[in-house]
C-alpha cells in the first residue's frame, strides 16, 4: 500500500504547485475591474439571462449509454488479467456477455438513442 | 512496515540523494513522505519543460504545413518564444466575470492539471525511472485523466457563459464516448501480459521490435490504431476538438479564463498529448527497450514520434462534426475494439501468439 502514499502527495503538491503559481502572478499582474469588463463575453453583445438553463437530454443519454459499457470495461480488467489460468470456459463467458451488451447497443441504435439531433 | 521507493533505489541521482537523506536520521514514514515531495517538484518541472518545448514544436510545425516559418523573432528559430508566452501569461490581469459560480470557477483550471500530472505517478520515463510502480498502474492512469471531464464541465458551468456550457457539455459527451473504446484497446495488451503494472508490461516487450504489441498481427496493428484515435478525442486534439472548436464556440469550455488560470487549462492539454503518446509507447512499442542508448532517451524518442503523428492529425485533418464524431465512436469504434478483444483471448487461448 505504501506506493500510495506516493498518489496522495502528488494530489497535494499537484494543487499546491497550482496555487503557488497562481500566487506568483497575484504578486505581479495589475488588477483593474470594473463592470463592463467582467461582463460575459457574448460577441460584445449585453448578455440575456443567464446560462444556467436547461440543455439538451442527448448528453444525457450518452452518459446513460457510457455507465453501461463502463461497468462492462470494469468487469473486462480482471477478466483479462486473469485470463491466462481461466481457460476455455472464461472465454466463452465472456463472448456470451459481450453478445448481450452488443444487443442492448443494438436496441439503442435501432431506437434512434444514438442519433444526435 | 517497509517504504520502497523505486526511483530512489534504482537511478543513481536519486539514489545519492536518498542516501543522503537518510544519513539525518529521519523516521521512515516522513522520509518517504520528503522524496515524494521532491519528486512531484521534479516531476513538474519536467513536464513544464515538455509542455513548453511541444506548444514551440506544434507551433513550427503548423508553420511549415502552411508554408509559413512559424514563431522566428525570438532566439534561434523562435526557441524562447513560449517562455516568453508563459512569462506574458504570469502578468496578465485575472479577468472575473462578475455572474461566475466563484468555488467552481476557481477550482476547474486546479482540477484540470492535477488530473493531468497524476498520470505521472506511474509512468515509467525510462529502467526505473519511475515514481512508484503501481499494482494497478494503467487502470489507474486511465482513472485519473478522465478527472479532466469534471474539470471541464466546471469550467463550462463555471463561467455562467452559454458557449462555455455547450463547449463543456461536448466535451463531456465526447470524452465520455471515446473512453470505452480507448480502455477497450488497452485491454488487448492487458490480456496479453496479464498485468496491469506499467513495468511488467514493457518487460513483456523486451527482447526486440517483434516483440512489440503494435506489431502483433492481426490484432496489435488494430488494437493501436483504436487507441490512437481514441485518444486523439480523449486528448481533446483536432480532428475531435469540438469541444473548444474556434469558428463555432469561440474557444469553448476556456471562453472566461484569463491569465495564469488559462494558462493551467492549456499546460493540461499539452500534458495529456504527452501523457496519451507515452501509454502508447509503453502498451505498444515497448516502453524504454531500445538499443545503444540509455533507456529514458528511447522512451522520449518514441513518444515524441507519437506526439509529431498528433500533430499531423490536427494539421492535415479537417474537424469533425457533432454528431458524426458520435456515431462513429459508438457505431465503429466499440464494436471493432469488442470484436478485437474476443480475436485475442481466442489467440492466447489456442497459443498462436509468438
Amino acid at each position: 500500500m505504501s506506493h500510495y502514499l506516493a498518489v496522495l502527495i502528488f494530489i497535494f503538491a499537484g494543487t499546491g504547485i497550482v496555487l503557488f503559481t497562481f500566487f506568483l502572478s497575484r504578486l505581479l499582474r495589475p488588477h483593474n475591474p470594473y463592470p463592463e469588463k467582467n461582463l460575459n463575453y457574448e460577441c460584445a453583445e449585453d448578455p440575456i439571462g443567464t446560462s444556467w438553463f436547461q440543455f439538451n437530454p442527448r448528453f444525457y443519454i450518452f452518459a446513460l449509454i457510457f455507465v453501461i459499457f463502463d461497468v462492462e470495461v470494469v468487469f473486462l480488467f480482471p477478466w483479462a488479467v486473469a485470463f491466462g489460468q481461466l481457460g476455455l470456459f472464461a472465454l466463452v463467458e465472456m463472448v456470451i456477455f459481450i453478445l448481450i451488451l452488443f444487443f442492448g447497443l443494438f436496441y439503442a441504435w435501432r431506437r434512434g438513442a444514438l442519433k444526435w439531433v | 512496515m517497509t517504504w520502497p521507493i523505486a526511483t530512489a533505489e534504482l537511478f543513481p541521482i536519486f539514489s545519492y540523494l536518498y542516501e543522503l537523506l537518510e544519513s539525518t536520521g529521519l523516521p521512515q514514514p516522513w522520509l518517504a513522505i520528503v522524496v515524494y515531495t521532491f519528486l512531484a517538484v521534479v516531476m513538474f518541472g519536467v513536464l513544464a519543460l515538455l509542455a513548453l518545448f511541444l506548444v514551440w514544436w506544434e507551433r513550427k510545425i503548423a508553420g511549415h504545413i502552411q508554408q509559413r516559418f512559424g514563431p522566428m523573432r525570438h532566439g534561434w528559430h523562435g526557441w524562447y518564444q513560449t517562455i516568453m508566452d508563459a512569462v506574458k501569461l504570469l502578468q496578465k490581469e485575472d479577468v472575473r466575470v462578475a455572474t461566475r459560480d466563484k468555488p467552481v470557477f476557481f477550482w476547474a483550471p486546479v482540477i484540470c492539471f492535477v488530473a493531468a500530472f497524476l498520470a505521472y505517478v506511474t509512468i515509467p520515463f525510462g529502467e526505473g525511472l519511475i515514481v512508484a510502480d503501481l499494482n494497478i498502474g494503467i487502470l489507474y492512469v486511465m482513472a485519473v485523466t478522465t478527472f479532466t471531464v469534471i474539470s471541464l464541465l466546471m469550467a463550462g458551468w463555471g463561467s455562467n457563459n452559454k458557449y462555455a456550457l455547450l463547449g463543456g457539455m461536448r466535451s463531456a459527451a465526447q470524452v465520455v464516448s471515446y473512453e470505452v473504446p480507448m480502455v477497450a484497446s488497452i485491454l488487448v495488451v492487458v490480456l496479453f501480459v496479464g498485468s496491469l503494472s506499467m513495468v511488467d508490461i514493457v518487460q513483456a516487450q523486451a527482447g526486440g521490435i517483434w516483440n512489440w504489441y503494435a506489431f502483433r498481427l492481426p490484432f496489435g496493428p488494430i488494437a493501436f490504431c483504436t487507441y490512437i484515435i481514441a485518444a486523439t478525442a480523449e486528448a481533446n486534439r483536432t480532428p475531435f476538438d469540438i469541444p473548444e472548436a474556434e469558428q463555432e464556440l469561440v474557444a469553448g469550455f476556456n471562453v472566461e479564463y484569463s491569465g495564469m488560470k488559462f494558462a493551467m487549462f492549456f499546460l493540461a492539454e499539452f500534458v495529456n498529448a504527452f501523457t496519451v503518446s507515452a501509454i502508447a509507447v509503453i502498451l505498444f512499442f515497448g516502453g524504454w527497450h531500445g538499443a545503444l542508448l540509455p533507456s529514458w532517451m528511447w522512451f522520449l524518442g518514441k513518444t515524441f514520434m507519437i506526439v509529431l503523428l498528433l500533430m499531423l492529425f490536427r494539421w492535415t485533418y479537417p474537424r469533425l462534426r457533432v454528431d458524426q464524431l458520435m456515431e462513429f465512436s459508438w457505431k465503429f469504434l466499440v464494436p471493432v475494439t469488442f470484436v478485437n478483444i474476443i480475436i485475442a483471448a481466442w489467440f492466447k487461448y489456442a497459443g498462436w501468439y509468438w
